[in-house]
């Protein structure tokens, strides 16, 4: 690790921090629903998911050595500075959904950054259409059908058979098979998205010349990052964990055990099958399922509604930050500095947005939802941010769709000063 | 394009069956290791306990369902 350029230096530290905003933006798919339905204490449950995370990450030996599955043509001239733009597009994305309480896919915004960074600096043609239509689209569509449908059936069957017993007994044992099940969600996030992370490093590496190329990742590779992600997960992402965990539905343990297990066997199943489905979405349509499964389950569709709208736009706007970002990083040294500069005040903005409607994990003990951030504005408002006037790449931002919110507005103006 | 619809759809029913599966078993296993409530009883005032055979019953449940979990730590880490 000697011949290590400040470059390449940069873009491991931001796929760390990217790699820490996967961990807390997806402890939720895990844990939210086993800490509504009280089967574990929020604390305890962030802190087995982390631990979970962890151990996950050393799990496995089969390294994605394309990060990308494909998608891009990583053989096409993939320099650090394309993936310090991803990685960004991927960071801010990620940030503005978790400030706005939605679980979108962290891996889609992987990919979506990926994808912009690449088409600005590369070309259209180092990306594989196909592709993104095989491995990001219709998994997107599949994975909340495929997870909500298993999840319904499992609810509806647990209700009928566990029927004429006392709630407050079988609670005790569907709590406890939630946290089996919520254990195995996390082991297998641990070992996919962590090893992303490790992709994006290696590749970094390679491109810089560091180690060889198809080498695995060396051990300080794996180390930082399975200890990024599990820090993130440990700070845990409490919005979103209140967003899955209450604002989609209201969720017995009956139900968080029956979501849950649909989870898990969905992403083992597809991961196993080979048709990768997103963690996120498996998650956020088991519990939509399990809402509907139950006699009297209402799914708060405007909840739903703004959920799917984030998932749609997830791929393009990670791609349109990424590629401003690329377009500034391939100016030179200062483009890279300012990409950087600008990274970490849109990060801080959004930090400091947070704080003043801070959710903690106290506030998952209260019953009243939390009205998330309009997304459209918080959007509008990262494109202004990020991308500078001139950037040619980057249409103006539409203007019809922008009810900027006072708190996104706050997001600019933090980057500007 | 190709679309590995036949992939998709084995992922469908695997997911489907093992989940609705997997579910119901432990559901028998909590049913077998719960009382049964005084109103589902038909009017007993004294909750029933659950029988010998319930119980071994619902262990074996229990057992398949922990099975089934090593099974995936199985599937991770392979």
């Amino acid at each position: 690790m000697e011949h290590i350029t400040l470059l390449i230096g940069i873009v491991i530290v931001t796929a760390l921090v990217f790699d820490f905003t996967n961990g807390f933006h997806d402890t939720a798919n895990a844990m939210a629903t086993t800490i509504s339905t009280g089967a574990l204490k929020p604390k305890v449950a962030v802190a087995m998911s982390a631990a979970l995370n962890l151990v996950g990450a050393f799990l496995s030996v089969e390294v994605a050595k394309t990060i990308s599955g494909g998608i891009i043509d990583e053989t096409a001239g993939i320099r650090p500075e394309v993936i310090f733009a991803g990685l960004i597009g991927a960071i801010v994305w990620n940030l503005l959904t978790w400030l706005a309480g939605l679980p979108s896919s962290s891996s889609h915004a992987l990919f979506g950054g990926l994808i912009g960074a690449t088409i600005v600096s590369v070309g259209f043609d180092a990306v594989n259409a196909d592709k993104v239509v095989m491995k990001v689209l219709i998994p997107a569509v599949a994975a909340p059908l495929v997870a909500g449908v298993a999840a319904t059936l499992a609810t509806r069957l647990t209700y009928r058979l566990a029927k004429g017993r006392d709630e407050k007994e079988t609670a005790k044992g569907y709590r406890a098979g939630q946290i089996a099940s919520a254990a195995l969600v996390s082991l297998a996030h641990g070992t996919n998205d962590a090893q992303k992370t490790m992709g994006v490093i290696t590749l970094a590496l390679v491109a810089g010349g560091v180690v060889a190329p198809h080498s695995d990742p060396p051990m300080w590779v794996i180390v930082s990052a399975g200890l990024a992600i599990a820090a993130g997960t440990y700070l845990g992402g409490w919005r979103i964990i209140q967003t899955l965990g209450k604002g989609l539905t209201d969720i017995k343990p009956a139900q968080g055990f029956a979501a849950q297990t649909g989870a898990a066997t969905v992403i083992l199943a597809s991961s196993h099958i080979g048709f990768a489905l997103s963690t996120t979405q498996v998650c956020s349509g088991s519990i939509m399922g399990a809402g509907l499964g139950r006699k009297g389950g209402v799914v708060r569709w405007s909840t739903a509604g703004r959920m799917v709208m984030a998932w749609c736009l997830t791929l393009p706007a990670a791609g349109l930050v990424a590629g401003g970002a690329a377009f500034l990083a391939d100016q030179g040294d200062w483009g890279v500095a300012t990409v950087a500069v600008l990274g970490l005040a849109v990060s801080g903005g959004i930090w400091l947005v947070s704080r003043r409607k801070p959710v903690t994990h106290d506030d998952l003990d209260e019953v009243g939802e939390r009205q998330p951030a309009e997304p459209a504005g918080v959007v509008t408002a990262a494109l202004q941010a990020v991308a500078p006037p001139p950037a040619g790449t980057l249409p103006a931002p539409v203007s019809p769709v922008a009810v900027v919110t006072p708190e996104a507005g706050r997001a600019p103006a933090a980057a500007a000063s | 394009m190709q679309i590995d619809w036949a992939a998709l759809g084995q992922v469908f029913g695997v997911s489907l069956v093992v989940t609705v599966g997997l579910v119901g078993v432990f559901t028998l296993g909590i049913v077998g290791t719960s009382r049964r409530s005084a109103e589902g009883a038909g009017g007993d005032v004294a909750a029933a306990a659950p029988t010998a055979a319930a119980r071994t019953g619902a262990y074996a449940c229990f057992a398949l369902c922990a099975a089934a979990v090593g099974y995936g730590i199985y599937l991770i880490v392979a």
